[in-house]
């Protein structure tokens, strides 16, 4: 398990594997919406919170396809399935995975875009709360997604599909701890909601995944 | 004798044939009626004009949007329990149905809401689950589309619905926590006090019933066509070994 | 035809709207129904005439 949770981790970091890319995104995201929103800060300042969650999660989508398709191609995620590691732990490491190189870092990288965006001082550890505890759940989630979608070509456009509605709940929590945060409101009660529906993905996701996935190697 | 008999096609294409002409003309006398009836005999609602008549088809097309989910929730399980195919070909059946009706109630909302709310589009919990579970619905019909084999579409597709189905839950609670809404409450409570009243609650309770022979009908129809093809597909891969 | 008063556009309009998208729904399900039993009575009779 561990073994596997490191390969991952290696082939993410390698060159091509797409980490960072993900970080990226979310950059570019962050700052283009300003440009498209115009320069009054007022306003930047009002919609930060609802931006670097949107961003988050869309940068969090981009690298879902990843998570199973090039185990897929060549072939060994059916010698995964054969070893003694069930397919459930299979999927929580791989979700893990995910979370590690991509919710990490947008967790990270949140504190700095915020500054660009005027978000007020104090909800800055609200908005890293909100995502510390959210993105775990996106991960979850998007594993689910890409098992049901593993053997599709060109599966991607059908992943933000299906994983985008599943996704309302943690986004509705999260954005809305980081903007009771910003405007010095409690944010007690959605992030104790939040972390439920955290709870819930992390907990039942990997078998909705595991189940899709013995389908999909059926 | 029990229901389980249906889950033979050859027993399902029989049944549901024999069946199909009176639903659907059922559905036709009550859809029909109902809507004359609601259109043309029934008075103005004292605050809400004659806007008051778009309820006939909003509440019936609504609660039928919701419902067509639900039902494809009862036939995935069936399918994902007792490998039935014939509940697993209802469930595809339904939901360009579902996702039809959910639309028409979406559009009726809006069409409704300009004049009483002042707004086409409102972000209430209500109308936002409703937009949700189009979404699901786009979703879960672009998964059978995409996968070849019958079976393992019909179990991605079953798992999506069970998992679609406690998320869209978890939305619409979450939802009330996000905004509160300008949509009211239930219409046909069995609390009378906030209950329509009788002249309009008659034509649309005929209306409600109407839809759903409309959606059985609908239902009835496409699963027939969803064995057809299925068995069409056979005979094709065997042509193809031969 | 009922006097609609002011809101005439709208009752319409959503009559209209449900009436098209139901019809454009029977029309769908009618057309792949007959495309459907076509190919398939075909697929039989080729069966029957090859055997």
């Amino acid at each position: 398990m561990k073994g596997l949770l490191l390969r991952d981790l290696r082939l993410a970091i390698r060159a091509g594997g797409g980490f960072g890319l993900g970080l990226a995104f979310f950059l570019i995201v962050t700052v283009l919406m300003p440009f498209g929103i115009g320069p009054e800060t007022g306003i930047i300042t009002a919609v930060a919170p609802g931006i670097l969650w949107v961003g988050a999660l869309l940068a969090c989508l981009l690298s879902l396809d990843r998570i199973f398709a090039l185990d897929w191609e060549d072939g060994s995620l059916e010698l995964l399935a054969t070893s003694p590691l069930p397919l459930e732990a299979l999927a929580g490491v791989k979700a893990l995975a995910h979370w590690l190189t991509t919710g990490l870092p947008l967790v990270a990288a949140a504190p700095v875009l915020a500054v660009l965006l005027n978000l007020p001082v104090p909800g800055f550890g609200w908005l890293i709360a909100s995502l510390a505890v959210g993105t775990p759940a996106l991960s979850a989630i998007g594993t689910f997604g890409a098992a049901l979608t593993v053997g599709v070509k060109r599966g991607g456009l059908l992943l933000s599909l299906l994983v985008l509605p599943l996704y309302v709940p943690t986004l509705l929590f999260g954005a809305e701890v980081a903007r009771r945060g910003a405007q010095g409101l409690d944010a007690l009660t959605p992030l104790a909601l939040l972390a439920g529906i955290s709870l819930l993905a992390l907990a039942a996701m990997p078998f909705a995944a595991a189940a899709a996935l013995r389908v999909n190697l059926r | 004798m029990s229901i389980w008999e249906y889950a033979n096609p050859r027993k399902f294409m029989a049944t549901s044939g024999a069946l199909l002409p009176w639903v659907s003309a059922l559905a036709a006398i009550l859809v029909v009626g109902g809507l004359v009836w609601g259109f043309f005999f029934t008075p103005d609602d004292f605050r809400m004009g004659s806007s008051v008549k778009v309820i006939y088809i909003h509440v019936p097309t609504a609660i039928m949007g919701s419902s067509a989910w639900f039902m494809m929730l009862v036939t995935s399980l069936i399918w994902l329990i007792r490998r039935h195919h014939v509940s697993a070909l209802a469930a595809k059946a339904a939901a360009p149905v579902g996702m039809v009706f959910t639309l028409i109630g979406l559009i009726t909302g809006a069409i409704w809401g300009q004049p009483m709310w002042g707004t086409w589009w409102e972000w209430d919990p209500r109308l936002t689950a409703f937009l949700v579970l189009f979404l699901f619905y786009l979703g879960y019909m672009a998964l059978w589309e995409a996968i070849e084999n019958p079976d393992a579409a019909a179990d991605l597709t079953s798992v999506l619905c069970l998992v679609g189905t406690v998320f869209a839950v978890i939305s619409r609670y979450a939802l009330v926590f996000w905004n509160q809404g300008l949509h009211q409450g239930a219409s046909l409570s069995l609390d009378p006090e906030q209950n329509v009243a009788d002249v309009f609650a008659y034509p649309l309770w005929t209306c409600i019933i109407g839809f759903l022979f409309l959606f059985l009908a609908l239902v009835l129809y496409r699963t027939r066509t969803e064995i057809r093809a299925r068995r069409l597909r056979a005979l094709i891969q065997r042509e193809r070994m031969a | 035809m009922p006097d609609l008063g002011r809101y005439a556009t709208e009752v319409l309009s959503a009559y209209a709207v449900t009436f098209l998208l139901v019809a454009v729904l029977i029309g769908a399900s009618v057309w792949k129904a007959r495309k459907v039993l076509r190919q398939l009575r075909e697929a039989e009779n080729r069966r029957g005439s090859s055997t």
